[in-house]
């Protein structure tokens, strides 16, 4: 029988090994897997790779990983924002190396690796910085920087509703980099606030299905209501 | 300095006069600060969709005090609503509706805009200070028409209209439109094109405050 209901996050998160790539999903309080980060930092693997938007908001949540020097290097779109102190410390001191990545670039990279695209050519970014040395192509008269795939080796997300073969739905704008994250990664474990039976969920409105998801946890809904910080910069 | 006899656009009056030029079925993804208050000023009788980067078609304005959902924010980070007919995708969707070439207009905020059209709205490039980009990139080269809103000055006077971006660069002749505290300018790759500017703006005096040849 397939069972991916794990009994506890402790348990979903059992053998992240250092060095890992881990994608988390979330944007401002929307979506973040806040459960499933305290359970990474609990579990203790260190030397990570990390995959968000952002870099972490006051104490909690990734901002408490990168505190506990779990984290050695961060790939993301918007780290700066107003309450982002614990990643501005470790970033001025040299302790975080930051790859910053154009928000629809980070998308589209992790979106590649779970389609098993090798690289792929994308406007965005062509003569700036940010395209760094990586070879460009004219196509059709278009500029394009060739970009390449974003792996994870776990991708922690935030779903709704869940079943035992990890089909999974989302709450409005918390689905945003959760179904790529969920495509891209070797492992990817959500957590749920509500789990049916098999054939509950619609099928014409499973946003993620089960095939991309490894372990599915369910957690209170009271405690995320506010995604664990009420207000992001 | 000649004293002169015009006034600048007020936040609210270039607010206006940027909803004025939006048309009636555009899609429309306005960027996070001065831009949003064009929301406020659309045109009665124009049905306009907003895009947020985050996964929203069909945003509404913020929710009445204690109905905020915190998974219903804007790319701004701040609670909003979803109007009947609204539709929420992931990330990837998100974007692809940008490089696909879907989204008719975005609206962005900028530190410079070159004559032919480059943006820098990113980064100021200054020692020390942390980098961060989030959509604006992909907005700026991903849309139909990227229209930029601005006071057209720093506040020490220089023009923020350049011959060539000093920042670093957001995206390569992107800008079509910049609208600004005292006029309406248009880039292309010939240059400056003039739309309108405010009542009692010489035309050669503009050209002066901006320090380039803007055609009439």
């Amino acid at each position: 029988m397939i069972n991916k209901i794990a009994r506890s996050v402790a348990d979903a998160m059992s053998g992240i090994p250092d060095g890992a790539t881990v994608l988390i999903g979330g944007f401002g309080t929307a979506g973040i897997p806040n459960e499933l980060i305290d359970g990474l930092i609990e579990q203790g693997a260190k030397g990570l790779t990390v995959v968000n938007n952002n870099a972490g908001n006051g104490d909690t949540g990734l901002a408490a990983l990168l505190k506990a020097g779990r984290v050695r290097k961060i790939i993301c779109s918007f780290p700066r924002q107003a309450d982002s102190y614990v990643f501005d410390e470790l970033y001025r001191s040299g302790k975080l190396e930051l790859e910053l990545v154009p928000q629809g670039n980070l998308a589209e990279r992790i979106r590649a690796a779970g389609a098993g695209v090798g690289a792929f050519f994308c406007p965005t970014g062509y003569g700036t910085q940010l395209a760094g040395e990586r070879e460009t192509r004219i196509i059709e008269g278009k500029q394009y920087v060739l970009e390449y795939p974003i792996r994870g080796d776990v991708a922690l997300i935030k779903a709704e509703q869940g079943d035992r073969w990890g089909n999974l739905t989302y709450r409005k704008a918390a689905r945003n980099f959760g179904p790529v994250m969920a495509m891209a990664s070797e492992r990817t474990i959500a957590t749920v606030h509500e789990i049916v039976e098999l054939g509950e969920m619609d099928p014409e409105t499973i946003v993620t299905p089960g095939i991309f998801v490894s372990n599915i946890v369910k957690i209170d809904r009271v405690a995320t209501q506010a995604g664990g910080f009420k207000k992001a910069a | 300095m000649t004293m002169s006899n015009y006034q600048r656009r007020t936040k609210d009056q270039l607010a206006a006069r940027v909803a004025q030029d939006i048309f009636d079925g555009a899609v429309v993804n306005l960027g996070i600060g001065q831009p949003t208050l064009v929301a406020n000023h659309l045109p009665a009788g124009r049905e306009v969709i907003l895009h947020s980067e985050n996964g929203i078609l069909g945003m509404g304005p913020a929710p009445a005090a204690g109905q905020e959902d915190y998974d219903l924010i804007n790319a701004g980070k701040q609670p909003v609503t979803l109007l009947p007919g609204g539709a929420y995708f992931h990330h990837a969707d998100s974007f692809a509706m940008m490089r696909g070439g879907h989204l008719d207009i975005c609206v962005l905020g900028a530190f410079q805009v070159s004559a032919t059209g480059d943006l820098a709205n990113w980064s100021t490039g200054e020692e020390g200070a942390i980098p961060a980009v989030g959509g604006a990139m992909d907005l700026a080269i991903g849309a139909r028409q990227t229209w930029v809103m601005m006071d057209l000055l720093t506040k020490k006077g220089e023009s923020k209209i350049v011959a060539q971006c000093t920042y670093p660069l957001t995206g390569i002749g992107c800008v079509k439109r910049v609208y600004s505290d005292l006029a309406t300018i248009e880039c292309t790759p010939a240059g400056l094109k003039l739309i309108d500017k405010v009542e009692g703006l010489a035309h050669a005096e503009l050209e002066k405050l901006v320090g380039l040849p803007i055609a009439a």
